[in-house]
């Protein structure tokens, strides 16, 4: 059973209470991009083993969105943090990076963006 | 003009703990920037009540608020006067980016109460309602078996809830079931 810290009611909510809302950090393409950007927005997923980022939603409770950091093979998590942010806060990547030295997802990664990014 | 009537009218059970109907209440669903200082007289002008900390319900004689999210409140009135406190809200709240609405024919309202008031609740919710971790004062959304609802803890140890209408009849059943005299686990 995942249980997941809500960062707006500090509630520990266990899985049943809460809506998965999958992967966090996509960066959106619309009108204007080119049709490959488009088709990895709309279609290309991370599928880790390992550190993943991903949205939830506090659904039967404050009904709030926010981001989770965990191990989708351990199921530890490292972290919750509001949706208002496009990246992973330091701390969480600190979190992270003391634990699992050496990950990356997508752009982030060991508590550094890379330069690729 | 139709008599007002809640939808279990009155309904209750006794088992290892007592579930009932607790009637019809003024409910008002205030949406805003909590932070304000117009809303929070304007609450406290409603409800007598103060504003209520993170996940907490604070109560006066006869109103209550209490704290859904980080931006919504739900107001307890008399049934009778959610009609005006509403209007007397939005009148309060003319230029502040809030919402209020008169949500009090669209809930159930139930109160559990005696001994057995924590292990009911417990047995269809997935909150910890041990004495150290859920006390008085605090107020919860939650999920009561499949449906969503709400409670808190009053002072005397029983427990309002608070659910959809529609769903009503469901949450009265679920609870009656889980307070069946032959169903006590002794967990609290």
């Amino acid at each position: 059973m995942l249980i997941l810290e809500c960062p707006y009611c500090g509630v520990k909510a266990e899985e049943t209470e809460l809506a998965a809302g999958g992967e966090a950090h996509l960066k959106r393409y619309g009108p204007g991009s080119s049709d490959d950007e488009f088709h990895d927005y709309l279609f290309m997923r991370e599928n880790p083993k390992g550190v993943h980022f991903e949205r939830w939603r506090h659904a039967n409770g404050c009904g709030k969105w926010f981001h989770a950091a965990r191990c989708t093979m351990t199921l530890e998590v490292f972290g919750t943090y509001p949706a208002q942010t496009t990246e992973p806060p330091q701390e969480i990547c600190d979190k992270i990076t003391a634990k699992r030295p050496g990950w990356s997802w997508r752009e982030f990664s060991d508590g550094r963006k890379s330069s690729a990014a | 003009m139709s008599k007002a009537v809640s939808e279990l009218n009155g309904a209750r059970y006794a088992g290892l703990a007592e579930v009932a109907d607790a009637g019809l209440r003024g409910m008002i669903t205030l949406r805003g920037d909590l932070d304000s200082a117009v809303l929070k007289s304007a609450v406290q002008a409603a409800t007598g009540a103060g504003m209520p900390g993170i996940g907490r319900i604070s109560v006066a004689a006869d109103g209550a608020v209490a704290w859904m999210s980080p931006d919504e409140l739900l107001l307890l009135v008399p049934y009778e006067e959610a009609g005006a406190k509403l209007a007397a809200l939005q009148a309060a709240l003319a230029g502040e980016h809030a919402l209020a609405v008169n949500v009090s024919d669209a809930r159930t309202y139930l109160r559990l109460s005696g001994e057995g008031a924590r292990e009911v609740l417990a047995k269809v919710s997935p909150v910890d309602l041990d004495p150290a971790a859920f006390g008085p004062g605090q107020f919860r959304r939650s999920r009561l078996a499949q449906v969503a609802g709400a409670f808190w803890m009053e002072e005397d140890g029983s427990f309002g809830i608070i659910c959809f209408r529609s769903v009503g009849e469901y949450v009265f059943k679920l609870l009656k079931t889980a307070a069946h005299p032959q169903s006590k686990v002794g967990v609290y």
